[in-house]
């Protein structure tokens, strides 16, 4: 009989190896079991090379062995050492089909048939171990594989990769990378779309579909396999293409079979279910424990430290606290109250109406980004026309609203539970009011990502922040004719859509009388004019459209269309409808404040017959900007190319602004009417570059321009993100000589980008192993003087204009006209 | 596009810079320098050598230095609330006041010496300045329409594609032909020197003759040769309106350029004469 080990762990990734590793250096009797003949098997089957992250970064890692982000190689060499060098008792190759009895004698059965004994079990077998296979015919011939570990290894070969989430489109992009191997890659996806990648792989995908490197089918299933070819369904009929390999990336189902066999109850019965734990991972099995990404988290960090921490519970140790507590209670030091975390934890929780659904989990890694503020009576919080995009809850007191800027005592009051900032948050736009706070108030200010985050990963989260959103923007549209109450019933019934650019909210000669709030991306407003429509305005996110239509005859008097991929609140028209025909007085007040808008479209109409020339050019030239992607811009590099001479002292000023890099490109980009629009940072209201930086290092600083900060890593992911193509991977160039001794001696390259060559000679003779950073424009943050480009133009060609600016046609214009 | 208000002062050429600040300070030194030149009779003649002659030869000097300083401007890329435009603008009308100011320090003393010199070169200078601001104005507006929603690097690149379409359409054809189409893949040149790239043309341009020896041909064209021969052309006759469009693209280059071989290398001339002029006033007068 073999001998009984206190723990047993099932896997060994990093919260399995985590777990053996701190009980084998606190001497505890263990077993770490492994299917494979490796660690960490789904790390080990990454493609070569990848770059593992280490996020989120603010969280402390408590464990055993070492990780932080690097390549696949050098964590995988690091744990193969430190394995070794703990002494961790490994068995590999055996793969536990069956685990049987109770807490204190559980048996583990492996498929050699070998059985171990142990008093406590922990799985820590992550949900990628089996991944979903082809089920068709021929699904079980030899050139089918579910991994691919060096994309450089294959020849001269028709590879077809199956699925169009991360790990296939990876796949098919390391595949088609170097030419040289003249592979013929096709990428074949079930969906018309690829809703499961990260945006960035899904552009880096159609990019290189569109330079021809590779093919992509999407609505595409296999219906067989056979030597040489592959039989697929799609849209319009069934294809053959040739195929010497096939590598499939399905997905991979949590193992739910395995686990429920071992008594161990789910949280539903949804397939993406995970197990019922408690706060000590252990499953409804007593002396069953489950971590790591069965226990629902992927990330390797959390894996880690859950593996210490059920070490430490089973040891007995049951009041250790996680790993992030000091970091906690460091924020809430200077909050008046001797409270532990936990109590201030579940005090905000409690208070704060849309973090009630939160798990105690959930609160702790939001916390973790958020900052607590303490704040005495009358002090500012924010101001109108901040740049700022930080969520603030009221967990104790209330704040103050200026809601006219002109007259700064008049207020109204949000009150305890209650949030603000959420149009900044939602809109990306600056703040539209001041707010100062209540004596004693305790506020929790959540920045931008992590905001972001709680919302669309905690649907209660989500629908809370929405509903107050569409509540606020209700009342500022009928001013302080309405209250709370009257909107409930109009609220309750608001949906919530997202419009494709170019897709029409409101056409014009419509009867409905819905109003639009505008959550995210921006509108056009254009009117037919006899068949052309004519661009009136633009209306970027935080505000709404289609009220119009309540205080008129209740047609549409305009189209409203959205520049870019938007999200709105509809809010149903009839039940204004019905409150403004209770309220006559209100239908008056509200019908003085539009009197504006009202001249607007009645000039347009007048003016149809000859309408003019410029007019029509204006609309052209609106339509062009809004297609370069001026419609989510905050702030823009225009050429006028009536003025410019060619030059390049703006790219020449630029590199002399940062470091001898240029971060535009004047040339490139497109023109229409004289109007040059360069390859150069938007600072769009919502950055997609922000979107994927893994140490977070890409800011909006108060101005409102996005910048990125040293902690770069060079991961490249903000680049490909990026749909304008303004950011490059660049080394530090080295060191130029200064400007006077260029213009005597002509010692240096010379002001502006030194040329490759010079660089190259130059590091010839020093040492520069610094790794490529992302570099972008950042409005010549903090130099004097503002964007050397435009300092730098010596005609006037060079201007930076925001859309709201540029693109609405004022009435002065009008009047011009 | 009509420019919001906020945007005007922003949005404007260099001539106009600042509601015509410069223009404005240029008329104020000419009124000033006739002024003082006419009110103050001087005998036996009005020439530098009287106050005013001195005080308009110090302005004048001074000046020069400040203009000849915008080339160190355009490149010292510093911080502050400077702004190139302002400068230009600033150069363009204080560089035309100079005929005035300098004129009448000469007091309209002319010979063969030095002093002439230095006058000739300043004036040399601000001739080809003016050249300088006709270009600025007219060209950029014709460069952007020829230029279409082309750049640079785009109309090369057709060259290129151009010429790998001419490659595939000459593979049914005979030598004769083919060597035809290779002299246009290989010989066609663009740019060149100064006076080529201004004029815009060449006359040797090996496309354009492969265009007007296939017209020809096809013209002889039997029923067997006329299709292939008809696809080669039609890629020729893109090739050569693209070079067409490519050299005009040069040539308007060339000419916001062109002065500046006579604006600077002057430039320098006058400042050498100038200081030889201001050492031999004061050391031998």
């Amino acid at each position: 009989m073999s001998k009984t080990y206190d723990i047993a762990i099932i896997g060994s990734g990093p919260a399995g190896l985590s777990a053996a590793a701190h009980a084998a250096k606190r001497g505890i009797s263990h077993v770490l079991i492994e299917k494979a003949e490796h660690l960490s098997d789904t790390i080990y089957k990454y493609q070569k090379g990848k770059h593992v992250m280490a996020t989120p970064d603010q969280l402390v890692l408590r464990a055993d062995v070492d990780f932080e982000a690097g390549t696949r190689e050098d964590i995988l060499q690091i744990w193969d050492k430190q394995a070794d060098t703990a002494k961790i008792n490994i068995i590999y190759n055996a793969e536990v089909m069956e685990i049987s009895g109770t807490k204190g004698g559980f048996s583990l059965k492996t498929k050699s048939g070998k059985n171990i004994k142990a008093a406590n079990v922990v799985l820590g077998i992550g949900t990628q171990g089996n991944p979903n296979t082809m089920r068709c015919e021929g699904g079980d011939l030899s050139h089918i594989q579910y991994q691919l570990d060096d994309p450089s290894a294959y020849f001269d070969e028709d590879i077809i990769v199956i699925g169009g989430g991360d790990a296939g489109i990876e796949n098919a992009l390391g595949l088609c990378a170097d030419p040289d191997l003249e592979n013929r890659v096709t990428l074949l996806q079930r969906a018309p779309d690829f809703p499961k990648a990260k945006s960035a792989n899904v552009k880096a995908l159609l990019a290189a579909k569109n330079d021809g490197k590779m093919d992509v089918i999407t609505q595409a299933t296999t219906s067989s396999v056979e030597e040489g070819f592959i039989n697929i369904d799609v849209k319009d009929g069934t294809d053959r293409l040739p195929c010497d390999r096939i590598i499939a990336r399905m997905g991979s189902a949590p193992p739910r079979k395995f686990v429920e066999n071992c008594g161990v109850e789910f949280s539903s019965p949804d397939r993406l279910a995970y197990p019922v734990l408690s706060p000590s991972f252990e499953t409804s099995v007593p002396g069953l424990f489950v971590i790591g990404a069965l226990a629902g988290y992927p990330l390797i960090k959390h894996c880690m430290n859950q593996g210490y921490d059920v070490v430490e519970f089973i040891s007995g140790n049951v009041d250790l606290k996680p790993a992030d507590e000091p970091l906690l209670a460091a924020k809430f030091n200077k909050l008046p109250g001797q409270h532990s975390v936990s109590e201030w934890l579940e005090f905000i929780r409690t208070k704060v109406e849309i973090f009630q659904a939160l798990t105690p989990l959930q609160m702790r890694e939001f916390m973790l980004d958020s900052k607590v503020h303490i704040k005495k009576s009358g002090q500012t919080i924010f101001k109108r026309n901040d740049i700022g995009a930080s969520l603030f809850s009221i967990a104790r007191g209330h704040v103050n609203v200026h809601i006219n800027p002109d007259d700064f005592s008049k207020t109204v009051p949000i009150g305890e539970g209650e949030i603000f900032g959420e149009t900044g948050l939602i809109s990306g736009r600056k703040r539209n009011a001041t707010i100062t706070a209540a004596a004693g108030s305790i506020l929790v200010e959540t920045p931008r990502n992590a905001a972001r985050k709680l919302i669309s990963t905690v649907p209660a989260v989500k629908k809370a922040v929405d509903r107050i959103a569409t509540e606020r923007q209700l009342l500022q549209i009928f001013g302080s004719g309405l209250t709370r109450e009257d909107l409930r019933t109009a609220i309750d019934d608001a949906e919530i859509s997202t419009v494709k650019a170019g897709i029409a909210l409101i056409t014009e000669g419509d009867d409905d009388t819905d109003i639009y709030i505008i959550q995210s991306g921006s509108m056009v407003v254009e009117k037919l004019i006899g068949d052309k429509p004519v661009f009136l305005s633009y209306v970027p996110a935080g505000n709404y459209v289609g009220e119009m239509a309540l205080f008129e005859d209740g047609r549409r008097t305009a189209s409203v269309k959205a520049a870019v991929k938007s999200e709105v609140i509809k809010v149903k028209g009839a039940h204004f409808e019905k409150l403004l025909s209770e309220n006559p007085a209100l239908k008056d007040k509200i019908q003085d404040e539009l009197a504006d808008r009202r001249a607007m479209n009645a000039y347009v109409e007048g003016q149809k017959s000859n309408f003019s020339s410029v007019a029509d050019l204006h609309g052209a030239r609106a339509n062009f900007l809004i297609e370069q992607g001026l419609g989510e811009a905050t702030d823009a590099l225009l050429i006028d190319e009536t003025l410019c001479i060619g030059c390049n002292n703006c790219e020449l000023a630029c590199a002399e602004a940062h470091e001898g890099i240029s971060r535009l490109d004047r040339e490139a980009g497109t023109t229409f009417a004289h109007l040059h629009v360069p390859t150069s940072c938007r600072h769009c209201e919502h950055p997609h570059c922000m979107s994927d930086c893994p140490p977070n290092a890409i800011h909006r600083a108060p101005d409102g321009e996005v910048f990125i900060d040293d902690t770069c890593i060079g991961c490249g992911n903000c680049q490909r993100s990026c749909p304008y193509g303004v950011i490059q991977m660049q080394k530090t160039p080295p060191r130029k000589p200064g400007l006077l001794p260029w213009i005597f001696f002509g010692i240096g390259p010379g002001p502006g980008q030194a040329s490759e060559k010079w660089v190259k000679k130059k590091l010839a003779t020093q040492k520069n192993d610094a790794p490529k950073k992302a570099v972008k424009c950042d409005m010549c943050k903090g130099i004097k003087g503002g964007a050397a480009c435009v300092r730098a133009c010596p005609t006037g060609a060079a201007i930076r204009v925001s859309p709201e600016d540029y693109l609405s046609m004022s009435k002065q214009q009008r009047e011009a006209s | 596009m009509a420019i919001p208000k906020k945007h005007q002062d922003e949005h404007s050429s260099f001539l106009a810079y600042k509601n015509y600040r410069y223009f404005k300070l240029f008329l104020l030194l000419c009124i000033v320098s006739t002024t003082l030149y006419v009110w103050f009779d001087f005998t036996p003649a009005r020439n530098g050598g009287t106050w005013v002659g001195y005080t308009l030869g110090i302005i004048g000097a001074l000046l020069i230095l400040w203009l000849t300083f915008l080339g160190m401007r355009k490149r010292w890329i510093s911080q502050g609330r400077w702004s190139l435009k302002g400068w230009t603008s600033a150069h363009v009308y204080l560089g035309l006041s100079l005929i005035f100011v300098a004129t009448l320090h000469t007091g309209f003393q002319f010979g063969w010496n030095l002093h002439t010199l230095a006058y000739a070169l300043m004036m040399g200078v601000i001739i080809s300045g003016l050249f300088g601001i006709y270009f600025y104005v007219v060209l950029p507006r014709q460069m952007s329409a020829n230029r279409g929603e082309m750049s640079q690097a785009a109309m090369l690149d057709e060259v290129a594609n151009l010429d790998r379409m001419l490659r595939d359409a000459a593979q049914p054809l005979d030598d004769i032909y083919i060597s035809k189409v290779q002299n246009s893949i290989n010989k066609t040149k663009l740019g060149g020197g100064i006076f080529k790239r201004i004029s815009g043309r060449n006359r040797k341009c090996t496309t354009h003759a492969a265009t007007r020896f296939f017209r020809e041909e096809l013209r002889r064209a039997d029923n067997i040769t006329h299709g292939p021969l008809l696809d080669l052309l039609s890629v020729l006759e893109r090739k050569n309106a693209l070079l067409r469009q490519i050299r005009r693209h040069i040539r308007f280059r060339a000419l916001l350029e062109f002065w500046l071989y006579f604006h600077i290398p002057l430039t320098f001339a006058l400042l050498a004469a100038l200081t030889a002029h201001i050492i031999s006033v004061f050391f031998y007068s």
